[in-house]
């Protein structure tokens, strides 16, 4: 708890004052070289990555949640095997050439980085709510039907609430994944924190290499961490944890 | 226009091929007829690049470059997709998949030797960088087979102690958990500064070729990745062999050893493996990452590509680390099959 | 011969198993009876050292256990579990070899020792040697289970509630079969049990415990007729007791000259299944026959005399 804590405001203070840290990455900065990176301000770097990754991760899952349901009703039964394939083979596809890969059809910029991200968060989360939906307990589907809900009022009060902790556990694998794709993403020209730890290697900086690679890992790791907490929540809820 | 591309003669055949692959291969059913399309549909999909690209070039000067369109690659997709699924539905067995496997391996490299493709534009790019190309090749090879072995030396033992020690188990899965969490840019970044210090600091490890820059901090970032699927999957895998029969094998009078040899190991394996799995396609793609930070491999084309807005540059270095990594998927699948002496029961 | 000197097994300050001494025969079946938490188990894996005892010390045949390496003393000495503990990953013939594989025995020895063993269970040699345990049935792994216990002709055989995975119908059988083996080899065994019947079934003496003390050990009409303490008492069931006590005990014990109307019963069998069958047709008298000729009979008045002589 106080770990936490304390990270979070490690986390704060160098997405907001980034000058306090002078001289702990001046031994790590080329001599009269900048040591703090400035040409844009880390803050909005910061919402900007997040913001990619948000909106990312968001989409996927609607789409991917809505996907994985219509494959679990009995009319899209015919195509799990199809989405099966397709996900199993779409999560060997390495994160970076996908985005590498959606340059040339897309250009630079945000644009390709949010297709790949959005591409590659697809697959976790739609085999996580596939799982999901489709291993629920049958006496509880049983009870369900008998004391008379609907196929709509099944779904949602009883099959997603359910499937919840599940499905939770594939947006964090892909919004992982995302955090760490959107990065290289700054190699397209999007605007993330990855082009501070590029800027860094570009100009042999160390001190910018490692102020980008705290913030994006920070994230992550406290990203990562509360949605394991959330997780944890709806698994004692939903009496499966 | 698909009609000015090519002789027309070889346009029927190639569209007809095509249209009547998508059409047998496309409607759920009889996964035999998916196959056949898919396959049909690849040759006629082939055919039409062929013809194409050598008509395109007909008379355009030796510079001129002819690159599919993105349609081209959907399509592609698409059938290698429907071919896959066919594939999975009709269960061969592990040896079956070898020789399929082997066969399509065998089938691409006759495509790309023969000279068929070689107008198409990722085909010059390759043609004027083979030996670039090889490097890069042997180098993302070394990355990503080498920081898998690497991490199976280290996560085995490590494995294995976490399975007979509850304490030390607690205290080393969630720090293992906790790098993975760190984004590979960030890691790769963060691994620099380390091993520059360390070869300012140890003369000897600079001879060993420990740097700052270039293999060793991508080497390392790749270990530190692989760790916990290794580590991971060897303690499930060691804790799923059923209780009964470790309380036999102690009672006949096993040693530990014999124990872990015999009884917990085998049964393990297929864990393990898979396992090994994770890392490998999962360290084919991070590899692409050590492309920024001198570390070579494909990613070194994929960035220049990205750098100079050439195509067929990121196509060079993304098209064989993506085949790489679906090869090694295949085969270890295969390999986990092999080492599953239980039949798996039916669901 | 086995002896169990005072042994004494502690677990911090709580006694699990409190100086229990015995001593068993060669050739024998002795069932530890008890219930859940009563030590028996524990009791039994001091034999083998699979538990280390606090102190006391068990000989097999004169020689103490503890004077041994623990894991070379358990290939000596058989052990048979409940749920049969096969390794999934082993087919019949290895997993049946396994401790005279580990015991380095040359590979025909071995392969000739499984046939003899699977012969010996009634599964056929060349149908079940290359099986895996997950395609057999839950009678047969339990069948390889002992068979992989005997196979080293090991001077003493341990089980562990060996047929509690059993279904009822099974178990009668498997108990059978055991009793008909034991006999056959000749092998002593120590058997855990929590089920009287089965101890009753198949034991030569019986050892009761209850909170880590030896109550009772003897044989199985002692146990029954004059249960030491009220818990012996109660694990043999105060209302079955009568029945329990026929059941051990023959017809011919009990033979007297002269004839019966009806169905003749064999020699063999006990005067509780006598006694049912007087019952049950309305009879006095069954008539008994030894291999098919008549022997005389037994009446319900002795069965009853008998049954009040327990005291």
């Amino acid at each position: 708890m106080i770990l936490r804590a304390a990270l979070i405001a490690l986390l704060l203070a160098l997405v907001l004052r980034p000058e306090v840290f002078t001289p702990l990455f001046a031994p790590f900065a080329p001599e009269n070289g900048p040591v703090i990176y400035t040409r844009s301000s880390l803050l909005s770097l910061s919402l900007s990555h997040l913001g990619l990754v948000a909106a990312a991760s968001l989409a996927a899952t609607v789409v991917a949640v809505t996907l994985a349901i219509l494959v679990t009703r009995p009319a899209g039964e015919a195509f799990r095997p199809l989405s099966r394939t397709i996900t199993n083979v779409g999560q060997t596809f390495p994160p970076v050439a996908v985005l590498a890969l959606a340059v040339p059809a897309l250009g630079f910029g945000a644009g390709p980085t949010l297709v790949a991200l959005f591409l590659y968060g697809l697959l976790p989360i739609f085999e996580n709510a596939m799982t999901g939906l489709s291993t629920l307990p049958a006496s509880t589907m049983e009870a369900a039907r008998g004391i008379g809900l609907d196929r709509w009022q099944r779904l949602w009060r009883v099959e997603l609430p359910l499937a919840m902790p599940v499905i939770l556990g594939g947006f964090r694998l892909s919004v992982v994944i995302a955090l760490g794709t959107a990065t290289i993403g700054s190699t397209v020209a999007a605007r993330t924190l990855g082009e501070v730890i590029i800027a860094g290697l570009l100009t042999s900086n160390t001190a910018f290499v490692l102020q980008g690679g705290l913030i994006v890992g920070l994230f992550a790791v406290l990203i990562h961490d509360a949605l394991v907490q959330l997780e944890k929540y709806l698994a004692r809820r939903s009496g499966r944890g | 226009m698909l009609w000015d591309c090519a002789p027309t003669s070889s346009v029927i055949a190639g569209g007809l091929a095509l249209g009547a692959g998508l059409a047998l291969g496309i409607p759920a059913g009889a996964p035999l007829r998916r196959l056949g399309g898919s396959l049909l549909g690849l040759a006629g999909l082939i055919l039409l690049l062929v013809q194409g690209a050598s008509a395109q070039l007909e008379g355009a000067g030796d510079l001129a470059r002819v690159s599919p369109a993105a349609g081209a690659w959907c399509l592609l997709l698409v059938l290698m997709l429907l071919m896959a699924d066919a594939l999975s539905q009709l269960r061969p067995g592990p040896r079956a998949r070898a020789g399929l496997l082997a066969l399509l391996l065998a089938a691409l490299a006759g495509l790309l030797w023969s000279g068929v493709l070689s107008d198409l534009s990722v085909m010059q790019e390759f043609a004027s960088r083979k030996a670039a190309f090889r490097t890069a090749a042997l180098r993302h090879v070394a990355l990503a087979f080498g920081s898998l072995g690497a991490a199976a030396l280290i996560g085995f033992p490590l494995g294995i102690l976490c399975h007979r020690n509850a304490s030390l188990r607690g205290a080393t899965l969630p720090v293992l958990s906790f790098l993975q969490t760190i984004p590979s840019l960030a890691m790769f970044g963060i691994m620099i500064p380390i091993l520059g210090w360390i070869a300012a600091t140890y003369p000897a490890a600079q001879a060993l070729g420990i740097a700052g820059i270039g293999f060793a901090p991508a080497f390392l970032a790749l270990v530190l990745y692989s760790l916990l699927p290794v580590v991971a999957n060897t303690v499930t895998g060691l804790a799923a062999t059923p209780p009964a029969a470790i309380e036999a094998a102690r009672g006949m009078g096993m040693t530990g050893m014999q124990r872990l040899w015999k009884v917990e190991l085998p049964l393990a394996m297929p864990v393990i493996l898979a396992g090994l799995r994770i890392v490998l396609v999962q360290n084919i793609g991070l590899a692409v990452i050590a492309g920024l930070i001198g570390g070579g491999g494909f990613g070194s084309f994929v960035f220049q590509g990205l750098n100079q807005t050439a195509t067929d540059l990121i196509l060079l270095g993304a098209l064989p680390t993506v085949v790489m990594a679906l090869v090694a998927a295949i085969v270890m699948d295969i390999l986990v099959d092999l080492t599953r002496r239980i039949p798996e029961r039916q669901p | 011969m086995i002896e169990i000197d005072k042994i004494t097994k502690l677990y911090g300050s709580t006694c699990a198993v409190d100086a229990v001494s015995l001593t068993a025969e060669t050739g024998t079946i002795t069932a530890i009876v008890g219930t859940s938490g009563s030590g028996k188990t524990t009791l039994l894996r001091m034999i083998n050292r699979l538990v280390e005892p606090s102190s006391g010390e068990v000989r097999i045949n004169g020689e103490p256990t503890h004077a041994v390496k623990p894991h070379l003393l358990r290939r000596r000495i058989g052990y048979a579990i409940q749920g049969h503990g096969l390794f999934p990953h082993h087919t019949v013939a290895r997993n049946i070899g396994a401790v005279p594989e580990l015991l380095g025995w040359p590979r025909e020895k071995i392969a000739a020792r499984v046939d003899e063993l699977l012969e010996l269970f009634g599964m056929e040699p060349a149908e079940f040697r290359e099986r895996l345990p997950l395609e057999l049935s839950g009678g047969q792994q339990q069948r390889v289970g002992v068979a992989r216990a005997l196979a080293s002709r090991p001077d003493l055989l341990l089980m562990d509630e060996p047929f509690g995975a059993l279904d009822p119908i099974i178990r009668t059988r498997a108990q059978e079969d055991l009793r008909a083996i034991q006999r056959k080899l000749g092998s002593t065994i120590m058997l855990v049990t929590h089920d009287m019947d089965e101890a009753i079934r198949l034991g030569d003496r019986i050892a009761v415990m209850d909170g880590g003390e030896l109550v009772q050990y003897g044989p199985p009409e002692e146990i029954v007729a004059q249960p030491a303490t009220s818990f012996v008492a109660d694990m043999v069931g105060d209302a079955e007791r009568p029945m329990r006590l026929l059941s051990l005990i023959p017809v011919s014990a009990l033979l007297e000259p002269g004839t019966a109307e009806g169905a003749p019963l064999p020699a063999e069998a006990t005067l509780r299944e006598a006694l049912s069958a007087c019952l049950w047709t309305g009879r006095e008298a069954i008539p008994v026959e030894t291999e098919g000729t008549p022997a005389g009979r037994v009446t319900l008045a002795a069965i009853r005399a008998r049954a009040e002589r327990h005291a």
